[in-house]
């Protein structure tokens, strides 16, 4: 389909060769090309925009200092600005409570049922947890037992009340629940909702009130379009999330929405998905993300 | 006199509102290259014309449903049982899209059959079996876990048996970028046509609403393994646009036929152009 970013910068950065020098008028050239690349990766338009202009400020910038030629500079500059608004480290998990109360968040069908099962057996497997799945979505066809068949999946007991209507009840419910039998990491899934229903956006502020978790997850689709932001913000305003989670990074996409995200509500990504089973999870590396999107 | 150039503000808001509708770069350029042309030809003035001059563009950039009323959901009449396999990348919504056009179908007086054919993910069998009762359909299926591809078998038959006017199958979903899954779509087409020649009459790609510019690869790599027929484009209740499918309309010629407004049984349209560019606007 597209070139892929780092091919597009190199046809971009052509322009630059045999020029001495970055000036006004050949970096406008350039970023005009870096600025599509991006979009046509799903960052979003603004984010875009931003990223150009602070991009050409630091070269121009840094012209005269470097002995880099503008092409080596310029790709340099991309790259490291990149992983940089990704969050320059991996963000770990606060694990501290007794229990540790995860919420999950996001969208319809961005993978949060599958991704509260990927977490509770890695907690369980590579951090020695003893983690219990609550099912809080009242909504979905099936979704109680999806969390079922998830649980039975990978030994962990999964708490539910298909009878009650009520997610802040049955987390409450579940929380007692696990304080009684030992459980030390409890992981809320919940429905997915669009950040503009504003019935269920209030559901689950009710939730995370009640339940106030050590983490609350945003959980967003990798291959998200121009919208990324305006769904994270409205979740953030919500839940001030600790964290994104970036599931299906198994397909093709570029996953500009990455960039998007974290430029908009400043939240670490700190797991990713890659895959329908329960192994497929991943801590986030905001470089490798950055060669992802660029394409190296 | 008039204007015969366009503005270059309003280009710039233009290609703003386009993009951040996922519309994309390339065809963006394409609609605005168009408009232009336009423009220096036909020497357009104000800004209803250009609303109107972008509409008409950007509905020709749309493939045409070749046949019937495209305003109600209509099955061809000479196509018994008509067969409707669902496809699409995980969690775009094909599973509720199907639960809505049987209470469609239904509706109509039709005789719905669905079949269960994803039986990798967990309860989407149990999820489909609630779509049926909820709309009161016949649904074929066996145990998780089981062959894809038997279960449409069966469920072709058991329609063929039944005198059925429609039959819609689920699929699991799958990246397309998965080359032994993609095969087994393959397959399950290839196994229906042992039961119906011509089956699957209606190969319906489900893509996600919020999908960026990922979905021109699904619609790639779908229509491939499946040769998809038409599209329907989910999640639009929300505040993302959609706007990919029209450069994957324009490029793959294939039609969009439904979108979902939500998580209810009616809240499945009949696409509609000109409303679907307005949504860009709002
Ligand atoms: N390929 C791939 N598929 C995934 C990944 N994560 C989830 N899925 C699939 O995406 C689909 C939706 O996942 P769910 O976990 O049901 O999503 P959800 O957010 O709980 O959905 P709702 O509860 O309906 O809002 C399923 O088919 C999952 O198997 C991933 O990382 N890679
Ligand atoms: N708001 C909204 N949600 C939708 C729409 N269509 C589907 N959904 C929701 O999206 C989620 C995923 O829908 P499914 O029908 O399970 O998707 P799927 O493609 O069958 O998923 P897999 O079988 O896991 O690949 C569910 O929570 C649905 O309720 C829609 O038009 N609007
Ligand atoms: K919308
Ligand atoms: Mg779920
Ligand atoms: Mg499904």
């Amino acid at each position: 389909m597209f070139d892929n970013l780092s091919d597009k910068l190199d046809k971009a950065l052509h322009v630059l060769k045999g020029h001495g020098s970055i000036t006004e008028v050949n970096v406008a050239e350039t970023l005009k090309e870096v600025r599509r690349a991006l979009l046509d990766a799903d960052v979003n338009f603004k984010t875009a925009k931003e990223f150009t202009n602070t991009v050409k400020e630091k070269a121009l910038g840094q012209n005269v200092l470097t002995t880099l030629q503008p092409g080596q500079l310029m790709v340099k500059l991309v790259k490291d600005e990149l992983t940089e608004l990704m969050g320059g480290e991996t963000a770990g998990i606060n694990l501290s409570g007794t229990p540790t109360v995860i919420l999950m968040s996001g969208l319809q069908g961005s993978g949060k049922t599958t991704f509260s099962g990927k977490l509770a057996n890695y907690l369980k497997t590579k951090k020695s947890k003893k983690p219990l799945l609550v099912a809080c979505d009242i909504y979905r066809p099936a979704a109680i037992n999806q969390l079922h068949v998830v649980g039975d999946q990978i030994g962990v007991e999964v708490y539910s009340e298909p009878e009650n209507k009520n997610p802040v009840q049955i987390a409450q419910n579940a929380i007692e629940h696990a304080k009684q039998n030992g459980y030390n990491v409890v992981i809320v899934d919940t429905a997915g909702r669009l950040a503009i229903d504003e019935a269920m956006m209030t559901e689950i502020a009710n939730v995370h009130q009640a339940i106030n978790p050590h983490e609350t997850l945003f959980v967003v689709d990798a291959m998200t379009g121009q919208d990324a932001v305006n769904t994270a913000k409205s979740f953030n305003e919500r839940l001030n999330f600790e964290g994104v989670v970036l599931t299906k990074l198994d397909g093709d996409t570029r996953g500009g929405a990455a960039i998007s995200i974290k430029s908009v509500v400043d939240k670490p990504i700190k797991f990713i998905g890659t895959g329908e089973k329960m192994d497929a999870i991943d801590v986030f590396h905001p470089a490798r993300m950055a060669d992802r999107i660029l394409g190296m | 006199a008039g204007k015969s150039k366009v503005d270059d503000d309003v280009l710039d808001n233009l290609e703003e509102v386009l993009v951040s509708s996922d519309v994309g770069v390339n065809t963006t350029l394409k609609i605005i290259d168009r408009i232009e042309a336009r423009v220096a030809q036909d020497k357009y003035l104000g800004t209803d014309e250009l609303n109107k001059i972008l509409r008409e563009e950007i509905a020709g950039l749309l493939s045409e449903i070749d046949s019937g009323n495209a305003t109600e959901f209509e099955i061809p009449e000479n196509k018994k049982p008509y067969v409707i396999m669902v496809v699409g990348v995980n969690g775009v919504g094909k599973t509720t899209t199907i639960g809505k056009l049987a209470h469609q179908f239904k509706k109509a007086g039709k005789n719905v059959v669905l079949g269960a054919a994803d039986t990798f993910r967990a309860a989407a069998i149990d999820q489909l079996q609630i779509w049926a009762d909820r709309t009161d359909v016949t649904i074929v299926k066996q145990s998780m876990g089981s062959d894809p591809a038997s279960v449409a078998f069966d469920t072709l038959q058991s329609a063929v048996t039944q005198n059925a006017d429609v039959v819609i199958i689920d699929t699991a979903g799958r990246l397309h970028n998965k080359v032994n899954l993609m095969n087994e779509l393959t397959k399950v087409k290839r196994v229906m046509q042992k039961v119906i020649p011509d089956a699957p009459h209606d190969v319906l790609l489900v893509l996600d609403g919020s999908t960026g510019q990922n979905a021109f690869e699904q619609a790639k790599q779908f229509t491939a393994a499946t040769e998809v027929t038409s599209l329907a484009v989910t999640k639009l209740d929300g505040t993302a646009k959609g706007g990919v499918v029209i450069g994957i309309s324009d490029q793959f010629q294939i039609p969009v036929k439904y979108i979902g407004v939500g998580e209810g049984v009616e809240d499945l349209q009949v696409f509609n152009k000109f409303e679907f560019v307005d949504s860009f606007f709002k």
